[in-house]
């Protein structure tokens, strides 16, 4: 494989996760959210992977199927399981202006271009034009968890915004050191037990998921 | 050898508590266990004290005088807290606030929490920070919840959310700092070592690094508590029991800090501009009037004494953005004896409210009639935080205060105005709870002694004459961050 032929494939894996955070980011459905999330982890494994060939880097090959088992299996069933046992397979939530929230995120990605460029510049890899798109997966994500009302869907946006970071691990550099990414990956599988545990806290407490029920804790006047 | 040891005490503790940690002696394990990581810090320090830095286990860990005063503070307020939580949290258990599962997950999670402090002040690699002090987020997010009441789910779900995204983009500053070394030291590891970091750091790209900064500074800045990051620290340190505020407010804070100082001395290195330093020296002096200000609008006793820890965040985080001998000497002095004061604070703070069974100031009258080391134990430690003299905090107020005149003297009024706001809304809202007669609610309790005078103590002692292996270590760990 050359390398521009890499870094083709790369740039339409990118659009793809772009493509998918844009997706998360208006999608109603609960299910339809998890179907998202985890095409977007297929598409950031397969990046990892491409790059990985590239640079003939194999530790980049252990973090594709890191991805591929925690971002397109683990995580994706746990929320499944969870989904069903709390019931809520069959929620949708109430959004206000979609269009509006389309052109913010549209904003974002400008802006994460901007940010990036003298970055982009300095950097001579195969990945170089994709780190814009992690900076703007990152803020979609942090976008849709400013705009959603509910416990699950927050994680999603959570999880999401990891894949940026992911994202921009592999195309920014070639991969974190092994040592931090399994750290990393840790981090996150021990996350989603708490949140898994969170849930059922919230939902015995509240009789909710809705985190409109959460507005107890603010400054008296 | 020895650090292995000392982070190993802790999951091994951690390991015993989780199956025991309901039964009777359960307390007194937690505290061998924490007693032992001070022992083992001791001699951590003893040895660095003598042949300098110390770098092992393949380059994995490092110890310098920088962190090695920090691991030492850490392993020391843990063990006080252990003590404290013994008492306390046993009353919380016959007023049935928790149950068996609750204590045994509580007291392994304490050992966690600490275990995942001292890893992110040992390691050598600024990846494994970012772990350790995810780590220590996610131990301490269900002990928030613990009593399981809507507010502390609220608080510790807030926590969770705030905290893990701030420390998300720290990660990507982690990232743009692995981008930018790895073009002078290589792939791997060795790029993300602080000790390699720190001997290149002039040759690191200063474009990047400074985009780095601005992640660093927002992602570690929330675990600080930054203005206008710190939303989620009142709610955390009010809702959860109080030796987990004691340890988040007068630790966890500091290793957040200590990150953003390291990521600030790198940065330095490569602009040489000092723009680093004047962002932190801007959060900081806002964090510090916003808190003080707020101070005067609190309820909630345990809320108060956490916008106080915002206030001395603010504090120490304006110091290390001042930069300079003094200021940095200062700030590393106000970390030593802020977390010493606030955490026998909180140990009061938890004994009185456990007395009137309310943490609402307005019901929280008379401790001194009622309790009096309670009583003078809060009335001192105010006065101590308010940065009264002889206390140490008045030393590092004052050295921070004088850095600044000279350096800054045009923020000085501002930061005055601070301390000053600070200091009478503290004192307006504990007089009342120490002076005057108890009423006839309060009820009476056995509060543990040791925590809280040892911690007044040392507090005392820094404040009319520094040791000389203090000085010593603290002008060591000012060269280095120069």
């Amino acid at each position: 494989m050359t390398q521009t032929l890499a870094a083709q494939i790369n740039s339409v894996l990118a659009a793809l996760i772009l493509l998918t955070a844009f997706g998360l980011l208006m999608q109603r459905r609960i299910y339809g959210l998890l179907h998202l999330f985890a095409w977007q982890g297929v598409f950031l494994s397969i990046s990892t992977a491409v790059v990985g060939y590239t640079a003939g880097l194999h530790h980049l090959y252990i973090s594709a199927i890191l991805t591929l088992a925690l971002k397109v299996f683990a995580l994706p069933y746990i929320l499944y399981v969870l989904i069903h046992k709390l019931n809520i397979k069959k929620d949708v939530e109430e959004m206000v202006n979609i269009p509006t929230t389309m052109l913010m995120g549209i904003a974002l990605v400008i802006f994460s271009y901007h940010l990036t460029a003298p970055v982009r510049e300095l950097s001579t890899l195969v990945t170089k034009s994709t780190l814009a798109v992690a900076l703007a997966t990152v803020m979609l994500g942090l976008l849709m968890m400013i705009t959603r009302k509910k416990a699950v869907t927050q994680i999603i946006g959570f999880l999401a915004l990891e894949n940026g970071l992911f994202f921009a691990a592999t195309s920014a550099t070639y991969g974190m050191p092994l040592v931090v990414e399994l750290g990393v990956a840790l981090d996150i599988l021990i996350a989603a037990f708490i949140f898994g545990i969170f849930f059922f806290q919230i939902r015995t407490t509240f009789d909710s998921l809705e985190l409109k029920e959460m507005e107890k804790l603010k400054e008296e006047d | 050898m020895l650090i292995l040891i000392l982070l190993g005490i802790n999951l091994v503790a951690a390991a015993v508590l989780a199956a025991t940690g309901d039964k009777r002696y359960a307390p007194e394990v937690n505290i061998l266990g924490s007693a032992a990581t001070f022992v083992a810090s001791i001699f951590l320090a003893v040895q660095v004290y003598y042949e300098g830095q110390i770098i092992a286990g393949r380059e994995f860990f490092f110890v310098d005088e920088f962190n090695v005063y920090l691991a030492v503070l850490t392993t020391f307020v843990s063990m006080t807290t252990a003590i404290f939580s013994r008492r306390y949290m046993r009353h919380e258990q016959e007023r049935g606030r928790v149950g068996k599962v609750a204590m045994r997950f509580y007291h392994a999670m304490f050992q966690v929490f600490i275990f995942a402090m001292l890893l992110a002040l040992l390691t050598n690699n600024a990846g494994v920070l970012w772990i350790s002090m995810e780590l220590a987020t996610l131990a301490t997010v269900l002990l928030v919840s613990l009593y399981g009441t809507p507010s502390s789910v609220e608080a510790a779900w807030k926590y969770f959310i705030l905290c893990g995204v701030g420390i998300a983009l720290a990660l990507f500053g982690t990232v743009l700092l692995y981008f930018a070394a790895e073009k002078v030291l290589g792939e791997g590891s060795a790029a993300l070592q602080w000790t390699n970091l720190a001997s290149v750091s002039n040759r690191l790209e200063p474009t990047v690094l400074s985009l780095a900064f601005v992640f660093f500074m927002v992602g570690y800045g929330t675990k600080v508590g930054l203005v206008p990051l710190h939303n989620w620290l009142p709610d955390a340190h009010a809702e959860g029991p109080t030796p987990i505020s004691a340890v988040l407010s007068g630790l966890l804070l500091n290793i957040a800090l200590y990150a953003l100082v390291r990521c600030k001395a790198l940065v330095d290195g490569a602009t040489g501009n000092g723009k680093a330093g004047q962002i932190m020296m801007a959060f900081g002096i806002t964090s510090l009037l916003f808190s003080a200000f707020s101070l005067l609008r609190q309820k909630d006793i345990k809320r108060m004494f956490s916008y106080s820890s915002i206030e001395h965040m603010g504090i120490a985080t304006f110091a290390f953005g001042l930069g300079g001998a003094v200021a940095t000497f200062g700030g590393l002095l106000h970390m030593l004896v802020h977390s010493l004061t606030k955490s026998s604070i909180f140990f009061t703070v938890g004994h009185a409210s456990q007395m009137h069974g309310t943490q609402e100031m307005s019901k929280i009258r008379g401790l001194i009639r009622g309790n009096p080391l309670v009583g003078w134990g809060l009335m001192l430690g105010v006065a101590a935080i308010a940065g009264m003299p002889p206390f140490g905090l008045f030393t590092s107020e004052f050295l921070i205060l004088t850095a600044t005149i000279k350096s800054a003297p045009y923020l000085a009024p501002l930061f005055l105005l601070g301390l000053a706001v600070a200091f009478a809304a503290l004192l307006r809202k504990v007089m009342p709870m120490v002076f005057g007669p108890a009423p006839e609610s309060q009820g009476s309790l056995h509060p543990a002694h040791t925590p809280v005078i040892v911690h007044m103590v040392i507090v005392l002692i820094l404040g009319l004459y520094l040791p000389v292996f203090l000085s010593q270590w603290l002008h060591a760990a000012v060269r280095l961050l120069r």
